[in-house]
């Protein structure tokens, strides 16, 4: 994935740089703009989700929403996935083992969306884009979604 | 220097948190320091490429294509092409925001926009591969078809729920990131 991001973007730069060598110099130069206006908010992302990771593994996720069922579990494992950032990679293989480990379908449905969907820990960047308002608009509203996601999945997957 | 102190403050401050919590949790310090270490690698393998990108897109693409294709009045359109393009990008959701910021510079309508971020946020399509893998075809279809009514509709509450004055600050906003 990461190879073919890597081959687009260098094949579209050197033929931006054949074009034209001022513009393409100048798109360089907006790119690293708008990465160091953005670095410190990433790095505070990325320690933040270090320790997090560091507290919460998958073993305390299982004790957390493992045996649990019923609504109180679909909470629960929506406030988990809602505070942690979990690359997909490992998300998915976590959630497989919590199903081994007697979660039910709807608890999964509501932590692997609000994982995807609610970014606690990335709010810091956000905000800086969007502002407080809107940032925290949009976290409720799809940690909300989540439940309907729950919801359904557990109606429809058995 | 007092600039750049100022901006990292922050940082510094949860990297000092991070090494009292070392001092008295060797084990969980250090833990924490090396999946941090892990995600920097990460970051520094994705993070660049994606930007340049946006570099190039703000250079080359005229903001009336981007008008014409995600602007208002780009309908159904629009809102498609958002949604493909938040499927198929790479990298964690905080790598959606930068491409959202030159999205408003180039004229993206405000709920393609914010489609635009629910696409990225829910799924991707090497995700959705990995999703099938390990929970289900039934589960990660399901998910996907509820996702993608889910994420037009969530757009347009928020875009109601904030003022038009609110969204041209948000606008303006994103003209000073690469400055």
């Amino acid at each position: 994935m990461n190879t073919a991001l890597y081959i687009v973007t260098l094949s579209l730069l050197f033929f931006s740089y054949y074009k034209d060598k001022k513009k393409t110099k100048m798109a360089l130069k907006k790119a690293w703009k708008a990465f160091e206006n953005i670095l410190p908010e990433f790095l505070v992302v990325i320690l933040l989700v270090g320790v997090l990771l560091a507290v919460v593994n998958p073993e305390v996720i299982s004790k957390i929403i493992g045996s649990d069922s019923g609504w109180m579990g679909v909470v629960l494992a929506a406030i988990v996935g809602a505070v942690t950032l979990i690359p997909g990679f490992v998300a998915f293989p976590t959630a497989a083992l919590l199903l081994q480990g007697g979660a039910g379908y709807m608890q999964i449905g509501a932590f692997v969306s609000t994982l995807m969907m609610v970014g606690v820990v990335t709010m810091p960047v956000e905000i800086k884009y969007f502002g407080k308002k809107l940032t925290i608009y949009r976290n409720i509203l799809a940690f909300i979604f989540s439940f309907i996601v729950a919801y359904i999945i557990g109606l429809v997957v058995t | 220097m007092k600039k750049i102190l100022k901006r990292y403050r922050a940082f510094l401050v949860v990297v000092a948190a991070v090494l009292v919590l070392t001092i008295f949790n060797y084990e969980l310090g250090m833990k924490a320091l090396n999946i941090t270490a892990y995600s920097l690698k990460e970051m520094i393998l994705v993070i660049p490429p994606i930007f340049v990108l946006l570099g190039l897109l703000d250079i080359w693409v005229p903001r009336e294509t981007m008008v014409k294709y995600m602007g208002e009045g780009s309908g159904l359109k629009g809102i498609l092409l958002s949604i493909f393009i938040g499927f198929a990008a790479a990298g964690p959701l905080y790598g959606a925001f930068p491409v959202a910021a030159v999205f408003m510079k180039k004229g993206v309508k405000f709920s393609n926009i914010l489609i635009f971020i629910g696409a990225w946020s829910t799924t991707k399509i090497p995700m959705f591969l990995f999703e099938v893998a390990a929970l289900g075809t039934q589960f990660a279809v399901t998910r996907l078809l509820i996702d993608i009514p889910g994420i037009i509709i969530i757009a347009v509450i928020l875009a109601k729920l904030v003022s038009k004055n609110e969204i041209k600050k948000i606008y303006q906003n994103a003209e000073n990131f690469d400055h």
